[in-house]
């Protein structure tokens, strides 16, 4: 293929993902419309929390729920088979891309957009293995079109070398490490917010078998417990993601560490999220406090990401933003 | 500061059962621990806080000029918050404040736990809980192998895995038990973590007070050499002795760049190149290397980067009489992407004296909106633009200037000429000639020496897996009980508790009770 058919064949691939993706959201969207018609089928909820010895408190594991006859069921799994669909074309756009710029496609901000869309469906995709997530599909999907959007309209640029700032393989790691957190810090701020609003559900109807759309959604217990996986799973990784961008940053410019707006802001997206897992065990802030402090993680990453590049003088503001 | 209210249950002994709540020592420790973390807690909270300011407001330690300049647009509100540090945010007093109470407060929580966890490593797990069934997993089965073979194959099969194991038979019933432990690296990691972050703080405080760093501009063919008087700027820690800095040099050789000429992020650097030569010691060969932005040089501890570059023009400053009064390159400053430099040249040896502002444009353009810029940052179209005066360069005072600035304030202006290269340009007023024969390109390297570094990388990467150990591995406790059953054979039960957060120990039960004998159990596991 010629450079300007890569060109070519991976904005293509790039909007046909943002084709099948805003379709996998009209069936996410149909699945939880559909739930809300019929009365919800009851999830067998364990009660969660179990005082043993007077002094642990020990999460029961809750009971695999699987509805066979649960309305939207079926809206759900077209759903979720555009998402992989989606996540297939959205590798074929960024590798392309990768391939037309001939290096890794991560040099400017509509690359590292991209590549973050990718981060999101991918582990949203890969816990879905596992677990059964078709409820959450409605709120990934929605984020992932919204970077999508963003990067086709207001952040794309034409490839071009990467500025000498930009060569190294430390790219490769630091990057890759920062936008595979990109979505699993998505994913926890999803789940964080869906458990304040079914804790909210839980809270006005006094039951744990709620009625309306968020019956659809596990209880709110049990989305914390998911988000702290998440959270768990994804902090570790954050801190190699900061770790690896000092050891780059030492090499190019000369210290570890110079509090460049975009640094600070990694180590403030650091310490949320290190305040998260410290509230998951402070007894009164385990639950909705500690799903707004993901929340706040989320939202602080997010002010690396866009808000650093856009409004702040910073060594990380690159060609083409 | 990482206590979780089941983790407070490490600091009991091991070996003996539970007291009850109302123990008023297990309270106060227990509060204690809720307090310490709600602390915590909020000190994290704090430096979140704290560390806003910086990345919003200019900082001296970044960019001195931009704080120079917000001062200077806000008037009002600029000098209080000058006092209070917050174009020094993070080397303000109270920025310290919150970092290192909460040092101190994850050193009264650390210290504790590294007691109370050097005694668990020790002790043994406890025995199995009278009523298996109302642990959190737990299952049941009979089977036909002897009791004392139950017991014999899950003890084998649990040391066989690195679980911690006793063996052990309660006073009161003919039933014995095999209790097992397992994930004491949790703690462990956790641990591990909390200290690897004190010593990433005393990395820093090395390199603070031990390390130094300068910056110099180096042109085309001229050498530096690594002692203060070279440097264009330098800062050292307390015990730094600048007088006795690594007797290094190097030559700047040749500058090579290139700029992007596509449409697409055009002018965007592509290459830039430092051909140098250098010397570990005066006396010792040179070494010929290449600098490039990251692919610094290490030399005697040193590491010198290539942070920036731009062009110096040559000029030829000739008296009345042709005498050549002025012959050098004159580094001059970029002010924008597009390498748009101004610079000065002095001329004290001229009667009265010469002083020269210019602005080098590597792709030179007029428009009147502009004036004088430049297009393109590599040398397509240079030309010069100059404004001659004459009279007293202030040089003779005594204080120090600025080889950037040009005091004009008792000179006259003598005239504005554009001149590409090979140009004379003759002063008006008989006042002698300029020639702009060429340009060379600069560049500026940081040199750079900290010697917290390695510590800083060891202790990161020691955090690094002690989180994951702390985050990834599942403390909890596996019991078999065996006992004659009702109608004959041996009623064997299994029980799992789980010391974490939202452990799923269903699976562990299950494999177990399987290689009991036992129906293979539903190891699907939920969430």
């Amino acid at each position: 293929m010629t450079s300007v058919q890569l060109a070519q064949a991976s904005n293509a691939a790039v909007y046909a993902t943002m084709v099948t993706l805003a379709l996998a959201m009209v069936f996410f969207a149909a699945s939880f419309a559909s739930g809300r018609r019929r009365a919800p089928v009851a999830a067998p909820s364990a009660p969660a929390v179990e005082g043993v010895g007077g002094t642990a408190v020990i999460t029961r594991p809750p009971v695999a729920v699987d509805l066979p006859r649960e309305p939207g069921r079926r809206a759900a799994n077209i759903a979720m088979s555009l998402t992989w669909l989606s996540f297939a074309t959205l590798l074929v756009g960024v590798v392309l891309r990768g391939v037309w710029a001939g290096r890794a496609p991560w040099g400017n901000m509509y690359e590292f957009s991209i590549t973050a869309a990718l981060g999101i469906l991918g582990v949203f995709l890969f816990m879905s293995i596992t677990r059964d997530l078709r409820w959450l599909g409605l709120f990934i999907v929605l984020p992932t079109l919204l970077t999508l959007g963003m990067a086709v309209t207001v952040l794309y640029t034409e490839a071009a070398q990467l500025v000498p700032a930009l060569k190294s393989y430390w790219l490769v790691i630091h990057v890759a490490a920062a936008i595979i957190c990109a979505g699993a810090f998505t994913l926890a701020a999803a789940t964080a917010g869906l458990s304040l609003v079914r804790g909210r559900a839980e809270r006005v109807q006094g039951t744990l078998d709620v009625a309306g759309w968020t019956a659809r959604l596990p209880t709110s217990e049990r989305l914390q417990v998911l988000t702290n996986r998440v959270v768990a799973f994804s902090f570790p990784l954050w801190t190699f993601a900061v770790v690896a961008g000092a050891i780059w940053a030492e090499n190019a410019w000369g210290r570890y560490w110079g509090w460049d707006p975009k640094e600070t802001w990694a180590f403030i997206t650091w310490v949320v999220f290190a305040a998260y897992l410290h509230a998951r065990s402070t007894a009164g802030w385990r639950g909705s406090r500690a799903s707004w402090i993901a929340i706040a993680g989320w939202l602080s990453f997010l002010v690396n990401y866009f808000g650093v590049n856009f409004f702040v003088n910073s060594l990380h503001s690159y060609a083409g933003v | 500061m990482t206590a979780t209210s089941e983790e407070a249950l490490a600091g009991l002994p091991e070996d003996r059962p539970l007291p009850p709540l109302g123990s008023v020592g297990l309270l106060r420790w227990m509060w204690r621990q809720l307090t310490s973390m709600r602390t915590a807690l909020i000190l994290l909270f704090l430096l979140a806080v704290a560390s806003v300011p910086g990345s919003v407001l200019p900082q001296r330690g970044n960019n001195p000029l931009r704080v120079d300049q917000w001062l200077e647009e806000n008037p009002a509100t600029g000098p209080l918050l000058d006092r209070l540090g917050f174009f020094d945010v993070y080397a303000s007093a109270w920025f310290a404040a919150v970092y290192l109470l909460l040092f101190i407060s994850l050193i009264g929580c650390v210290l504790p736990r590294i007691r109370v966890h050097a005694k668990a490593m020790r002790a043994a797990p406890p025995q199995a809980p009278r009523r298996m069934s109302r642990m959190p997993t737990a299952t049941e089965f009979t089977t036909d192998v002897e009791p004392a073979a139950v017991l014999a194959s899950a003890e084998e099969y649990l040391r066989s895995r690195r679980w911690r194991v006793r063996v052990g038979e309660t006073a009161t019933e003919d039933s014995t038990w095999v209790a097992a432990e397992k994930g004491y690296a949790r703690e462990t990691g956790n641990l591990v973590f909390h200290l690897s972050l004190l010593f990433v703080l005393l990395a820093v405080a090395v390199g603070g007070l031990l390390g130094w760093k300068g910056n110099v501009i180096v042109r085309e063919g001229s050498g530096f050499s690594n002692t203060l008087t070279q440097y264009d700027a330098w800062g050292g820690g307390r015990f730094v002795d600048p007088a006795a800095l690594a007797p290094f040099s190097f030559r700047l050789d040749r500058f090579a760049v290139d700029f992007e000429r596509g449409d697409a992020q055009r002018g965007a650097p592509l290459l830039f190149e430092a051909d140098v030569a250098y010397r570990e010691e005066p006396t010792a060969e040179p070494v010929e290397t290449t600098i490039a932005v990251n692919h610094p040089l290490d030399v005697d501890g040193a590491k010198v980067f290539l942070v920036g570059h731009g062009y110096a023009p040559r000029l030829v400053v000739r008296d009345s009489t042709g005498a050549v009064v002025f012959d050098d390159t004159v580094v001059f400053l970029p002010q924008d992407g597009n390498f748009t430099s101004t610079g000065v040249v002095k001329v004290p040896d001229s009667t009265p004296s010469l002083g020269l502002n210019g602005l080098f444009l590597p792709t030179a353009a007029l428009t009147e909106e502009l004036g004088p810029h430049s297009t393109f940052p590599a040398p397509d179209y240079p030309a010069v633009f100059l404004s001659a005066f004459s009279g007293d360069l202030g040089m003779d005072e005594g204080a120090p200037q600025s080889v950037y600035t040009l005091d004009t304030s008792r000179m006259t202006q003598l005239g504005l000429e554009s001149l590409i290269p090979g140009d004379t340009w003759t002063l008006p007023d008989g006042a002698g000639t300029v020639e702009f024969t060429g340009f060379e390109r600069w560049a500026s390297f940081q040199i750079a020496h900290d010697p917290g570094k390695e510590l800083a990388l060891l202790a990161s990467v020691a955090a690094i897996l002690g989180l994951m150990l702390s985050l990834f591995v599942r403390r909890r406790r596996l019991w078999v009980k065996v006992a004659a059953a009702d109608g004959g054979g041996t009623l064997v039960q299994v029980a799992a508790l789980g010391r974490t957060e939202s452990a799923d120990l269903t699976d562990d039960v299950a494999v177990l009770a399987d290689h009991l004998g036992g129906p293979a159990g539903d190891r699907r596991s939920a969430t």
